[in-house]
């Protein structure tokens, strides 16, 4: 194995070979030197970080700030801290996802295995809404959103999300669907099956790869905007709304070990995604190709 | 009326027609053979079949009931598809069960029918396997287990031999022909290759942009092609089309061709009828396999005419030794036996079978002299 990479590398001296990796770990220390900022310094009682050390580790190790930014910190004018709005971002975030993932699934299937006339302009359309900037459909939103009765509340921000992912879940599985043979199809139709037979029992088992890419896409997009969150929230605000709240609030002191312990808690949730996921996303790719 | 028919059936796509009133009826039991080069309508007219492609005019009735609009599933078809379109994820017994699952057919008689297509096939081992895991051969088993389950009326085959290699393609060839030898079912297949065609079918429908050429059995077909699409499509090495002139000779019609040096040879014609076109250009059929070395000439043809030429290439191919010569301005393939006596460059004398010998009218390239 270290033959070959040998082999295959510009050849390098040991000297400089110390040297890229002296680099390499400077930089991935950089790199981590926020975390590491946010992480010590939500341990530490505020004193600590007024005293003016800020890069030190602390002298008296505390859970206070993360349990004051769950469940008593001021977000706005209630005491609540961020646990009501994290139990918002979950229920916008899971049907949202899987609702949007569901539908570009449905979505890629017709587009590639339903042929119709005028379905590349459908696709072409729905392509066109990945460009569309959050903040043109902003005004529009909140009429519709008025109309049906849904503003300022979680089933309101769902519709704007899923509304606003198919364009991308439907890309996704297009382009998936497009490589899978139609020959199949064909036979599921022979053998009897029905429209959504054939989705069920034919593609959806093999599309675990390019559903959990769907999945990471729309849970992180979803789960970090501030946007539509902030503006169609009402009541039932998002975490990264209340985050915002807590951070910037204007009034009395700044806890700053609070408001690191509560971006850690926000982040916490796409980080879960991606360690969980991600592995599920290598796992799928690996089983296809050693199928052929 | 047949088993399986296609009346004056025609297919469009926009304004383009890709098939022009095709008009076969298959008998039950009967192994018909769609072939043809690319693109000559063969896969389109299966499909109709199968009813995955709308028909834009005509009928296609399959035993006394016309299934335009039909639902593939509720035809009493079975498809076996060039690619197999085993489902992936499902093991071979899922896949072959699949169709009995969707008709709603009862798990104690779906695990019967399964039981006996495996068996037949000889793949009751690889029922837990995945397709992934299966070899091209067994794949090709799994697909034509899947369609046997069913037990339909009709078979289609698209192309089902072409992913095989070629050793492995020539066993399922016979592997397919014994099938419908025992179990007496009726059969359409589409190929491009001639040779499938010729050793399976009992009939064949030879295709061309989106016409029948010829429908047949294999030996009309092969011996007394109707035109001369059919007669170099059919055949390999192909058929040999030299050009010639029909000239009477003691009342008898016979072809005169050059050979390499020009000069005039007689071949006489076993049709009585060339006489019609005495002093007119002809285009003359022989088949490789009708021009030998003398000794290797068929014995029970009445019709064996000499033909001295000069032999420009000899190419040894094992079982026969094919001679290349010119005739008629062009190249004339000969096949002869193994160890015959020639040389490239030598003069040798042929034996013409011309028995076997067919004509062609230049002008509309259809065959003539009956």
């Amino acid at each position: 194995m270290s033959a070959v990479t040998q082999d295959t590398a510009v050849s390098t001296g040991r000297a400089m070979r110390v040297l890229i990796y002296l680099l390499l770990v400077l930089f991935a220390l950089f790199y981590l030197l926020p975390l590491y900022v946010m992480g010590i310094n939500s341990v530490k009682p505020l004193s600590e970080i007024t005293g003016g050390n800020m890069m030190a580790l602390p002298q008296v190790w505390t859970l206070d700030p993360w349990r004051s930014a769950w469940s008593t910190a001021q977000i706005g004018v209630e005491p609540t801290g961020l646990k009501p709005y994290f139990l918002n971002s979950i229920l916008m975030v899971v049907p949202a996802v899987a609702i949007s993932t569901i539908v570009g699934a449905l979505n890629g299937y017709v587009l590639t295995k339903w042929r119709f006339r005028g379905d590349s302009w459908v696709f072409g359309l729905m392509l066109f809404s990945c460009f569309i900037p959050f903040q043109i459909v902003l005004i529009p939103m909140a009429v519709v959103l008025g109309k049906l009765g849904l503003a300022g509340s979680v089933p309101g921000l769902v519709l704007v999300h899923v509304v606003y992912g198919i364009g991308f879940t439907t890309l996704y599985f297009r382009n998936y669907y497009a490589a899978f043979p139609t020959e199949l199809v064909r036979a599921a139709q022979i053998d009897g099956a029905g429209f959504f037979q054939i989705f069920w029992r034919i593609l959806l088992p093999v599309s675990g790869p390019i559903a959990v890419v769907s999945v990471i896409w729309q849970f992180t997009n979803i789960w970090n905007d501030f946007l539509f969150g902030a503006s169609f929230g009402g009541t039932s605000q998002p975490m990264t709304v209340a985050l915002n709240n807590l951070v910037q609030s204007s009034t009395g002191v700044k806890e700053y070990n609070v408001h690191f312990a509560g971006a850690i808690l926000a982040a916490l949730p796409t980080l879960f995604v991606y360690i969980v996921a991600g592995r599920y996303f290598v796992r799928g790719l690996m089983a296809g190709s050693v199928k052929g | 009326m047949g088993f399986l028919d296609i009346r004056n059936v025609t297919k469009s796509y926009g304004q383009v027609e890709v098939l022009h009133r095709v008009d076969i009826a298959v008998e039950e039991g009967e192994f018909l053979v769609l072939v043809g080069p690319s693109g000559c309508g063969k896969s389109t007219l299966l499909n109709m079949i199968a009813g995955l492609e709308g028909i834009t005019g005509g009928e296609i009735a399959i035993k006394g009931r016309v299934v335009n609009g039909v639902h593939p599933s509720k035809r009493n078809i079975a498809m076996v598809f060039q690619s197999y379109a085993l489902y992936p994820n499902m093991t071979v017994g899922q896949n072959m069960t699949f169709g009995l699952e969707m008709h709603g057919v009862p798990k104690p008689a779906r695990d019967r029918a399964l039981a006996d297509v495996a068996k037949l096939l000889q793949i009751d081992h690889l029922l837990d396997r995945k397709p992934g895991q299966l070899s091209g051969g067994q794949r090709q088993r799994v697909a034509m287990g899947r369609a046997l389950v069913r037990n339909p009326d009709v078979f289609l085959f698209d192309e089902p031999l072409s992913n095989l290699d070629a050793k492995l393609r020539v066993d399922m060839r016979t592997e397919i022909k014994k099938l419908h030898q025992k179990l007496k079912t009726t059969i359409v297949y589409v190929t491009h290759d001639q040779i499938e065609a010729m050793t399976l079918s009992t009939r064949i429908a030879v295709m061309n942009r989106g016409h029948v050429q010829q429908l047949g059995t294999p030996k009309e077909i092969y011996d007394t092609p109707a035109n001369l699409f059919v007669a170099t499509f059919m055949g390999s090495p192909a058929m040999n089309i030299i050009p010639a002139r029909v000239v009477m000779q003691d009342g008898v019609p016979h072809a005169s061709v050059t050979d390499a040096e020009g000069t005039p040879r007689m071949l006489r014609f076993s049709q009585a009828a060339m006489a019609a076109w005495e002093g007119k250009d002809i285009l003359l059929g022989i088949r490789p396999e009708a021009i030998t070395d003398p000794e290797g000439a068929d014995r029970k043809s009445g019709n064996i005419q000499s033909l001295p030429n000069r032999v420009t290439v000899t190419e040894p191919a094992g079982a026969d030794t094919f001679v290349t010569m010119t005739l008629g301005g062009r190249d004339a393939i000969a096949r002869m036996r193994a160890d015959a006596p020639v040389a490239a460059g030598e003069r040798y004398e042929f034996a013409v079978n011309m028995e076997k010998a067919v004509a062609f009218d230049p002008a509309t390239e259809l065959r003539i002299g009956g």
